[in-house]
């Protein structure tokens, strides 16, 4: 034993998935120096192996800046990472179940369309003539043709190994024990291997950035879920859109192999650190799968799965500076739909963590929304 | 203690010498446990027993030496008919609270077995350990080369050779000869220097080593070429006809070959640890079985409270010892419910156990799993046949994204993420991943099981509540 390994930089991040490695490596892109801590490996826990849709279309217009910024950086993915990561504008389309489904999708699309998202709906007729594996029960929808998927477990490590490459010191199965703040530097620990010390934290430790921020008095309501995945063994290729429900419901894409991928419903939480699917929501999910792509109906599901991902009241993330501390910075409670901002919200985190301020607007993510909850809201289950 | 017996359900999962010995063992003890069992009919991979319309062989000849033990197991089997609750052709995908979601495979319906206490009794599958040519029609595991031969009555191929290591590699070999398929030749990667420095240890379980032996020499005597020390190079084959036309091996220094029509291959056997993994019981790395396996106490508790491990799905220690583990689990059981059990008879599986434990140390030095596969595997050679993942590509993403653990593996290079989920290609993999970062197998770490164990349809019909 050598003793505990001591670093200082300029700015420590706390967690590895997609957030937290896309904000180091902006930094590095900044030139700023980074030292990110990540308890597993990077991009293995919601990062790696949620659904993988990439989605503007549905999304809160509060987030839709945050979710146009990502849309660009999704666009140079090769650029940035090296790889692809199985990342395809392959439309993402959302199923109009009833008529009032339907103008709800038309609300969207028209409270939308400063944005530029280019939705398109697309009526019963037309699905019929077009889309034919489309079970009875969709009656139309809003195509997004800009939208798609990708594949998470390539994605969210390869923007870690892109920050890496790009010079940040990256810890992977260093887990956090400590973290204190003097007044000008934290301490972050991690057992007796490593203390980094810098003016600047991020925090971006997902399910777990809820003991952090409240080391700093924060203590943002915020509940741990898992949603159910599901993926069948590969099926000739039938479908290029990937698919959501107006609702909520049910997910699913299928992947160049063939590879159906679904979601929807929530796992079960084994303890602080697994999740696994749970076998009513896998038959829930099949059953659901098979009404609306009948040609599933003979397929095999050959894995299910589930990640821990934070979740706030109002579904929208914790992104912003600390009310608290100064030099903290959340990025969090992304609420199982963080995938496709998350490069975004790395940027973010990093223009924040450099000046102090970022152009895009977050005031919706600011920590303090939750100050006036009564107290009970406040105990985490 | 003061549970009543009648609050009890055991649950078993396998129905074979291990299962078989727990649920006799039950139900002596006035328990009616569930018997699970993924076959038409009891008798695990061993002694499994041909349908019934196709016993045209007699036990004698389907399993030779081991004749009488694979009838005694049947009829104490077939004993507890209407004593337990059999479900044949079952297969459990997956577990949670107190419950197996239970497929039955021929009419596709599901049902829910709650439990008390479970004895896991899953059984083995080949340890597999690839060589080019392996996907082609014809290539078989000893495993399964012995199923064809036991279950379906029919040979891999007329002219066949057996390759790899292990104990099976002879008596499979042994197996095909006797049911009169020519046998082009043994090759075993094991040295004949390995098999004398094993001989003091094996000499502990005299009788078993006296038929590994016998096969040898009756081999040898019907003029079937042995050859020891071999590498296996390759499968030779007519990729547009889709068949072997034969092998391809280093001898020394020397490249042979030898025409042949099918190849058996494997190198010993692997647990099938997935249901224990499921169930949450804590795994360890066992030198031994070159494997992370669920940890028991030497009466088969797990880590888990009222899950019992028994046969070669905690550990690969063959047919015997696997009758003794599974009645020693029962046991166990019994007496953790506070039914009085013969303690002596506890005691005496145990220390039978313990004896054989000295056996396996034996068998794994005459057998040794070569070391230096990974080192030889060529770049091109498919690992993963689910999801086509040659060596050469999990060298790659090893090298290029730096994964040093088998789930990160998985998760960037698609090994074991199709039907099999790892249980064929797992092994090769693994040993890849520790060659190529130069770590212990050990460390490499193991995959997670998910379920379900095995693929399920995707039209389940759900259960309704608890099953039964």
């Amino acid at each position: 034993m050598s003793g505990i390994r001591k670093l200082q930089t300029e700015v420590a991040i706390v967690g590895g998935g997609i957030v937290g490695s896309s904000a180091a490596l902006a930094l590095r892109r900044m030139g700023v120096d980074v030292v990110l801590l990540e308890r597993d490996f990077c991009g293995s826990r919601s990062s790696g192996v949620n659904f993988g849709g990439v989605r503007r279309q549905g999304r809160p217009l509060s987030q839709l800046p945050l979710a146009q910024r990502a849309h660009r950086i999704w666009g140079r993915l090769p650029e940035l990472l090296g790889t692809d990561g199985e990342y395809v504008r392959s439309g993402h389309f959302k199923i109009a179940r009833s008529e009032a489904d339907m103008a709800s999708l038309e609300r969207y699309r028209a409270l939308s369309s400063d944005f530029d998202l280019g939705l398109e709906l697309i009526s019963a007729a037309r699905l019929r003539a077009e889309c034919p594996w489309l079970g009875t029960r969709a009656v139309g929808g809003s195509l997004c043709i800009e939208d798609g998927q990708a594949n998470p477990r390539l994605v969210s490590p390869a923007f870690a190994l892109a920050a890496r490459r790009a010079g940040a010191q990256v810890f992977e199965r260093h887990q956090v024990d400590e973290v204190a703040h003097d007044g000008a530097l934290f301490t972050v620990r991690s057992g007796n291997e490593l203390e980094v010390r810098a003016p600047v934290l991020l925090n971006c430790a997902g399910a777990w950035a809820g003991a952090i921020a409240s080391q700093f008095g924060e203590t943002p309501p915020m509940r741990s879920r898992s949603p159910l995945m599901a993926v069948t063994e590969p099926l000739p290729r039938f479908m290029a859109w990937s698919l959501g429900v107006e609702g909520g419901g049910i997910y699913c894409r299928q992947v160049e192999r063939g590879n159906l991928v679904l979601g929807g419903g929530t796992g079960i939480t084994l303890d602080a650190d697994r999740a696994r699917a749970e076998r009513d929501g896998i038959a829930t999910l099949a059953m659901q799968a098979v009404e609306l792509l009948p040609a599933l109906r003979h397929a095999h599901i050959i894995r299910t799965w589930g990640g821990t991902e934070g979740y706030l009241p109002d579904r929208e993330p914790v992104l912003g500076p600390s009310r608290t501390t100064p030099g903290l910075f959340h990025g969090f409670g992304f609420a199982g739909a963080g995938f496709q901002i998350g490069p975004a919200a790395g940027e973010v985190l990093a223009e924040l963590a450099r000046d102090g301020r970022s152009d895009t607007p977050i005031d919706a993510f600011a920590i303090e929304r939750f100050d006036e909850q009564p107290v009970s809201s406040l105990v985490p289950t | 203690m003061t549970t009543t017996t009648g609050e009890l359900r055991p649950a078993i999962v396998g129905a074979g010498p291990a299962g078989v010995r727990a649920a006799q063992t039950l139900v002596a003890h006035g328990l009616r446990p569930v018997v699970i069992d993924e076959a038409p009919r009891a008798g695990g991979q061993i002694y499994r027993r041909p349908p019934a319309g196709l016993a045209q062989r007699t036990a004698r000849t389907l399993y030779g030496f081991e004749s009488k033990r694979a009838d005694a197991l049947h009829q104490a089997f077939d004993a507890l008919r209407g004593r337990i609750d059999h479900r044949p052709d079952s297969l459990v995908w997956n577990a949670q609270d107190h419950q197996l979601d239970v497929l039955h495979n021929p009419t596709r319906g599901t049902s829910r077995v709650p439990y008390s206490h479970l004895i896991v009794a899953t059984g083995a599958t080949d340890r597999v350990l690839p060589v080019p040519g392996w996907t082609l029609p014809g290539v078989y595991t000893l495993g399964g080369a012995q199923v064809a031969l036991k279950f379906q009555g029919c040979a891999i191929g007329r002219r066949v050779v057996f390759m790899g290591t292990g104990p099976l590699l002879y008596l499979v070999a042994y197996q095909y000869a006797k049911a009169g398929v020519q046998v082009a030749a043994v090759l075993d990667t094991a040295r004949l220097a390995d098999q004398l420095a094993a001989t003091p240890a094996m000499l502990s379980q005299p009788a078993v080593f006296a038929k590994g032996v016998y096969y040898v020499g009756w081999l040898r005597a019907h003029g079937i070429a042995l050859h020891g020390g071999v590498r296996p190079l390759r499968v030779l084959g007519d990729e547009a006809q889709g068949c072997v036309t034969g092998v391809a091996w280093q001898d020394g220094n020397e490249e042979r070959t030898l025409a042949c029509d099918a190849v058996g291959f494997g190198y010993a056997l692997r647990s099938e640890t997935q249901l224990a993994d499921l169930l949450g019981c804590r795994f360890d790395y066992a030198p031994l079985h070159r494997a992370h396996l669920p940890v028991r106490d030497a009466a088969g508790r797990a880590s888990v409270e009222g899950v019992y491990l028994a046969g070669d799905g905690a550990g690969i220690m063959g047919a015997d010892a696997a009758e003794w583990a599974g009645e020693r689990a029962a046991l166990a059981l019994l007496s953790d419910n506070g039914v009085a059990v013969d303690t002596a008879r506890a005691a005496e599986l145990e220390r039978r156990l313990d004896r054989i434990t000295g056996f396996r140390h034996g068998l794994e030095r005459a057998f040794p799993v070569p070391d230096d596969w990974a080192a030889h595997a060529p770049d091109e050679l498919v690992v993963c046949r689910c999801e086509n993942v040659t060596a050469g590509s999990l060298r790659r993403t090893i090298a290029d994204a730096g994964a040093s653990e088998m789930n990160r593996l998985k998760a960037l290079s698609r090994v074991g993420m199709g039907r099999c989920q790892g249980r064929m290609c797992g092994v090769a993999a693994a040993e890849i991943l520790a060659h190529a970062t130069q770590q212990p197998l050990q460390q490499v770490g193991r995959l997670r099981g998910q379920a379900p164990i095995k693929p399920i349809p995707i039209r389940l019909v759900p259960a309704e509540g608890a099953g039964a």
